[in-house]
């Protein structure tokens, strides 16, 4: 049986070259949006903060998870959710492009 | 709920967020891609809570946490205006830091909350300690990139001599409390680990403090970097998968925006991390030496502009800063409805931060199938009668193209190729450089002195 922490780098390796492929291909116009939804993203560390806090017996450390769920809720609600007000700025374009063409 | 459901589930969601990156490769796909991250993390925290309540039944204030932030986030969201992105994403690294600091003290608290044996095996202790100092340094390092990029603190470098051997004493500090921790037994953890965490949060002050204003787009990049390899880093320590490949995607993105900033900037990665560059922006006078240059008035710039056929606009951060985003938008309506082919040149650092002059422009309703990105327009300035340069310097400076300059081999925008040039900037100063610029003193080139909207507005008027 192979330790797990091998599994672990295996992921991480190859989550590393499909996140490198991946983020070539983005269009530079969409490199802000990029950032902030890759912020979102990151808020992910919720789910470890999820775990920290419910634990069986409640207590500061509790408390301390409570804090991190805070803190990275403001990052995956705040980052996915500027990421589409962006995004939307790019949408309203399509009919705008088409009525200057008209001119 | 089992652990190997759980994991197919943070599958899932790993894939989602990958096709949540893929969307943007095109405006087109990009909002759909945003929802699936939307449905990928909705998963991963679903599952996750399902997986607390089977084990001690105590989500209330997991719930609760989500509640208060959520609303928090949403409201951030709602009311940031499209030019303080660069701080917003800033402050948002530095609460992931933050929460990686915070995972790990509770992990290292109440090892059983988080599946681990207990006492915690050594490598998980390891792989805490590469998760914490990461996630202090992108805390306070973000801080501090937050309170350059807002003004609240000043954005010009911080230098003092010894700087550098200060910072590498820190690091090996850092790094010899990691390992007292690592080897420490249970109950004398403590010491060494808050010992460690608090040299790592002075590291990432001392880090960004000597780093200019003009590498901010670097420095939020790696920041967000960073961000990700520390949620990585408390994947790898909890055993959390999910974490890991998250992590992992954000990591590898911030790294390549990071590169793409220094390629754009002729910068290696390694001298915007020692600092010092852009000490005194814009107040470096433009030399000695008095050459003449030709200014003219917005009227005179109208009257070039209207009766061109082909008028591309460089946008440079003056113009974000003078918000002026909207009344060139109107400018250039009005030069298309007299038959003017008015297109916009995107030089891969305008603005503070990767993307960032795309998306003011998009905000200011210009049709992305109008807004070209460097490579592909600088072949089309030679055929272009006007090339009209707003509140930008360096990234048009001919310098670049010349041996021997300080700029050299930087790529900029071959504005200088136009027939005929009108730059608009505030005054004559050099830019981020501190160097001359010497398309401003070219026979063909006219200088329309003034605050970016102020100019532009006055435009707009004269070409009616």
């Amino acid at each position: 049986m192979v330790d797990p922490i091998v599994f672990y780098l295996i992921i991480f390796v190859l989550a590393i070259f499909v996140g490198y492929h991946v983020v070539w291909s983005v269009t530079p116009a969409l490199h802000t949006p990029l950032m902030s939804v890759t912020n979102a993203i990151s808020g992910i560390i919720l789910v470890g903060a999820m775990l920290a806090a419910g634990p069986a017996a409640f207590d500061w450390g509790g408390w301390v998870g409570v804090l991190a769920v805070a803190l990275a809720s403001v990052n995956v609600f705040g980052g996915f959710l500027v990421t589409q007000r962006m995004l939307e700025m790019f949408k309203r374009k399509e009919p705008g492009a088409k009525a200057a063409g008209k001119q | 709920m089992t652990a190997d459901q759980v994991a197919l589930w943070y599958l899932v969601a790993s894939v989602c967020f990958i096709l949540a990156l893929k969307g943007l490769s095109h405006p087109s796909t990009a909002r759909r891609g945003n929802i699936l991250g939307i449905a990928g993390m909705a998963i991963a925290v679903v599952v996750t809570l399902a997986l607390v309540y089977s084990h001690t039944r105590n989500v209330g204030m997991i719930l609760g946490g989500i509640a208060v932030g959520g609303i928090i986030g949403a409201i951030i969201a709602r009311r940031v205006q499209m030019t303080q992105m660069p701080e917003l994403v800033a402050a948002f690294h530095s609460l992931v830091g933050l929460a990686a600091v915070l995972i790990a003290i509770s992990a290292i608290h109440d090892p059983a909350a988080f599946g681990l044996h207990v006492p915690i095996p050594s490598g998980n202790r390891l792989e805490l300690f590469i998760g914490t100092f990461i996630g202090a340094i992108t805390f306070s390092g973000s801080v501090i990139a937050f309170g350059k990029l807002s003004g609240k603190i000043r954005s010009a470098p911080v230098v003092f001599t010894g700087q550098h051997m200060l910072n590498l004493a820190l690091a090996i500090a850092m790094i010899g409390f990691g390992i007292w921790f690592f080897l420490s037994p249970d109950e004398s953890k403590w010491t060494p680990y808050i010992v460690m965490t608090a040299i790592a949060f002075l590291l990432g002050v001392l880090i960004i403090i000597p780093i200019g204003g003009a590498d901010m787009p670097v420095v939020i990049s790696m920041l967000n970097s960073y961000s990700g390899w520390a949620a990585a880093g408390i994947g790898f320590s909890l055993n959390n998968p999910m974490l890991i490949i998250a992590g992992s995607l954000v990591g590898s993105s911030g790294a390549i925006l990071s590169y793409i900033m220094c390629k754009a900037m002729n910068r290696s990665f390694f001298s915007v991390i020692l600092g010092g560059f852009g000490a005194e922006a814009g107040t470096v006078a433009a030399g000695g030496e008095q050459k003449s240059v030709r200014s003219g008035s917005a009227d005179d710039a109208a009257f070039v502009l209207g009766n061109a056929e082909s008028v591309i606009i460089v946008p440079g951060y003056g113009l974000a800063v003078a918000r002026a985003q909207h009344a060139v938008k109107e400018m250039a309506e009005k030069l298309r409805a007299r038959g003017v082919n008015v297109r916009y040149a995107i030089h891969p650092v305008a603005g503070r931060m990767p993307g960032h002059m795309n998306v003011l422009l998009a905000e200011a309703e210009v049709p992305y199938d109008q807004v070209f990105e460097m490579e592909d327009i600088n072949s089309e300035f030679g055929s272009t009668d006007v090339a009209l340069i707003l509140g930008a310097n360096d990234v048009v400076n001919p310098l670049a193209e010349q041996k021997g300059s300080p700029i050299y081999g930087m790529p900029i925008l071959e504005a200088h190729k136009a027939r005929t040039v009108i730059v608009n900037k505030r005054s004559m100063a050099a830019g981020y450089a501190g160097l001359d610029n010497p398309l401003f003193y070219m026979d063909k080139t006219m200088m329309v002195f003034g605050d970016a909207k102020k100019v532009v507005d006055d435009i707009v008027k004269a070409i009616e």
